[in-house]
């Protein structure tokens, strides 16, 4: 159930596995506090990596948001990478798919950036 | 959970730990029913999303507040009642999360995935408390999966 997360560089870019459930409380936790690490180490090119997150809630989906916008906001990107179905069905529904710049494989998302 | 008297109700703490145990008993409930696996996760994730605003912007977390969940099994229809001890909800401050403007909103989306996956969503706020009643048909014809866009 916890939220788990792990981070790797590939090609200038932090790819960031995230397992497990982004609900509110833990996971949003863990899930803000990784993204603001990344940024004040001067991480800006961000991929969440979210093929194991087979749970996501409104305070998980808010939190994706805050991480979009906070890294946009210093001047970074943030990509989604991997969504499963219901994942990918929430975004749908909340219109979000069409705000995230979502990735269904790594060495493109890397690619991706400039 | 056994719905043998159609009935179950309970009484939880306003804390994180309710919203977990809100939203698991909501999957033991609907998985009973018959429900499929895509409706059950939809009752589940409602019933969270429930219990998260009766938890969080209702009892705001008081320990002297509680949450009451209640499960209910009328004709084809599963209700849900979810209620909270705080101030009463105020739905005319709740701004659509699909326009433009609120899409990066980082809040603001519980209610409406609740109408996306039930059925039926009444909410009765008062100043003693909102009430909330979810509502799915049990073999309707959206048993199949409601779209959630409707």
């Amino acid at each position: 159930m916890t939220m788990k997360v792990g981070t790797r560089q590939v090609d200038g870019v932090t790819l960031v596995d995230c397992s497990g459930r982004i609900t509110l409380g833990e996971g949003s936790v863990i899930l803000r506090d990784t993204v603001r690490d990344l940024l004040s180490k001067g991480n800006k090119k961000i991929v969440l990596n979210l093929a194991d997150v087979n749970y996501i809630d409104s305070s998980g989906i808010g939190e994706l948001v805050s991480a979009f916008t906070t890294t946009k906001n210093q001047g970074g990107e943030l990509k989604l990478l991997n969504l499963t179905k219901k994942v990918n069905d929430l975004l749908q529904i909340t219109k979000l798919y069409t705000v995230f710049d979502v990735k269904d494989d790594e060495a493109a998302a890397v690619k991706s950036f400039k | 959970m056994a719905m043998t008297d159609q009935r179950v109700s309970y009484t939880l703490d306003s804390s994180l730990e309710t919203i977990d145990s809100c939203e698991e008993k909501a999957t033991r409930v609907a998985a009973d029913l018959g429900f499929g696996d895509d409706e059950v996760m939809q009752i589940s994730m409602a019933v969270r999303e429930g219990a998260v605003n009766a938890v969080l912007h209702g009892n705001n977390y008081a320990s002297d507040k509680k949450v009451t969940l209640a499960f209910e099994r009328s004709g084809d229809e599963l209700v849900i009642t979810i209620r909270d001890q705080g101030k009463g909800m105020d739905l005319s401050k709740i701004p659509n999360p699909l326009a433009p403007e609120n899409l990066l909103k980082t809040s603001g989306r519980g209610i409406f995935l609740m109408r996306s996956f039930m059925d039926v969503v009444e909410i009765r706020p008062s100043s003693t408390g909102t009430e909330l009643k979810l509502i799915k048909h049990v073999h309707g014809p959206t048993a199949g999966g409601k779209e959630a866009s409707q």
